[in-house]
């Protein structure tokens, strides 16, 4: 039985919902752009996953076995729209350039996952960590990503110039390339290889073997 | 409960039921209680990017530099419902409970547009719209117009505002646009809307007639007032911006308005 501090620290960089298991990377693409947007939606995304795993794992003995991916979903969505209904009233401006990726938290596989892997089969207390731990560890990578694309591509951060860009009169070339979503692919890509490195057990057994080149003579 | 089975078919109804009946009841109140204060944003935002484009508030601030508040400066200016093939106002409609980009998708309350008359890529244009206009002491100081048009990815959204003289323009600003971060994305660069407060928009015929130019002409070429730089590595986005200045202060747009309200200031 994993045990609480496991269940809520080990998705940090154990076991990196983004890292390892490669999921929700959409959102990591489209809203590191600047700080304030990541913050924002971490925060979203922490509450969502929180509180499902909670919802779900209270009412886990009463689902039926074949709506239960309908229950947790409506679940899901529900909550996704409450953040969605706050961020309107209290962060406008944030929630103007988060447009849809709000609303794409529904789809976001972390929330999905931890619902259906953890929750349940687990109390609503270590449930509700293990969506804590989990949307920590989205968190922490796009606050990751977030703090390369932004000072470099923009030369701000959280809306605050820190290198002064040639566009604004200073001498700093923005790298254009790291304000489209593809550069994130790179940075988490980096970010991926850098914790395997550190962690060598995540280290993924090859598939195959390429074969030893057996032909000696080039062709004629 | 021992005999309790959750895949029963009873219990699936019940759960599927109980389980909607509460999220709903979440949903709506939420969405209920939060309502007006949604609504507050969404005008209190409108009335910064017409300020904006106006020149009266800073691109980040939420303040005038002189301390008055969004609504303070923005109590300045009357709002009206215009009839664009006219240029009449419409006094009697409220211009608080009127969206024109939502009627011009409405067939009875906007017209189409051939495919020479839509430089600006809308397919469709409102048969009303609104201005925002400033007077001091009964003058006319600014008028400010929402305008539209494609770019490159996507239709940008925005309000032009002109000078007492409705042959100035006094700024240019988007709300709200998909082009391109760092190339057609710079038209939300401050210095790049910099440009545009003092160019000229009709020329000797009265049609309007704002250039987006790779290289000015020089100064005292009469030209160059009505020219403005392009930005660069954008070139859809720059054909968008120079379509729908003219579009909308054109024939089709608020010209007719434009000149009724000259001849009437005069």
């Amino acid at each position: 039985m994993a045990t609480q501090k496991d269940v809520l620290v080990d998705p940090i960089f154990n076991n990196n919902p983004i890292a390892l298991q490669v999921l929700g990377i959409c959102s990591a693409l489209a809203v590191t752009i600047s700080m304030s947007q990541t913050l924002v939606m971490c925060l979203a995304v922490i509450f969502v996953t929180t509180m499902s795993n909670l919802t779900v794992s209270l009412v886990r003995n009463r689902i039926p076995t074949n709506i239960r991916i309908i229950v947790q979903m409506t679940i899901i969505a529900s909550l996704v729209i409450v953040v969605d209904q706050v961020l309107q009233a209290v962060a406008y401006d944030i929630s103007k350039s988060l447009s849809v990726f709000v609303g794409l938290i529904i789809t976001n596989c972390i929330v999905m996952g931890r619902a259906e892997a953890f929750a349940m089969q687990n109390g609503p207390f270590l449930s509700a960590l293990d969506g804590f731990g989990n949307a920590l560890g989205y968190s922490v990578i796009l606050i990751g990503v977030a703090l390369i694309r932004e000072p470099l591509g923009a030369g701000t951060f959280m809306g605050y110039e820190i290198i002064p860009t040639v566009s604004n009169g200073g001498w700093y070339y923005s790298n254009g390339m790291l304000l489209l979503s593809p550069s994130a692919f790179f940075i988490i890509g980096l970010f991926i290889w850098a914790i395997r490195a550190w962690k060598k057990d995540q280290v993924e057994e090859p598939e195959y073997e390429i074969a030893p080149n057996v032909q000696y003579r080039e062709a004629m | 409960m021992a005999s309790f089975d959750k895949d029963s078919l009873s219990n699936t109804f019940i759960v599927a039921f109980a389980v909607c009946l509460v999220c709903s009841i979440v949903v709506s109140g939420i969405a209920v209680a939060l309502k007006p204060q949604q609504q507050l944003n969404k005008e209190l935002d409108q009335k910064q990017n017409i300020l904006r484009a106006a020149g009266m508030l800073g691109a980040d601030s939420v303040v005038a530099e002189d301390g008055r508040t969004v609504d303070e400066l923005f109590s300045e200016f009357s709002v009206h419902v215009v009839d664009l093939e006219t240029g009449e106002f419409v006094d009697e409609r409220d211009p608080s409970a009127f969206d024109p980009i939502k009627s011009a998708k409405d067939p009875a309350v906007s017209i189409a547009l051939s495919p020479e008359q839509d430089v600006a890529t809308l397919r469709r244009r409102e048969n009303s719209s609104i201005v925002y206009i400033r007077r001091l002491d009964d003058r006319i100081d600014k008028v400010v117009i929402p305008v539209r048009g494609y770019g490159l990815w996507g239709t940008m959204f925005g309000y032009l505002a002109l000078d007492a003289d409705l042959q100035t323009i006094s700024g240019l600003g988007f709300y709200q646009h998909k082009e391109t971060p760092g190339l057609g994305g710079e038209v939300d660069n401050p210095s790049w809307k910099a440009l545009w407060p003092g160019v000229q928009l009709f020329a000797a015929d009265g049609q309007p007639d704002v250039r987006l130019v790779k290289r000015r002409s020089a100064d005292d070429n009469p030209a160059a007032a009505y020219e403005v730089d392009a930005l660069s590595g954008a070139t859809f986005t720059t054909k968008g911006v120079q379509n729908l200045v003219n579009f909308w202060t054109g024939d089709l747009g608020f010209g007719p308005f434009l000149q009724k309200l000259k001849a009437s200031s005069v």
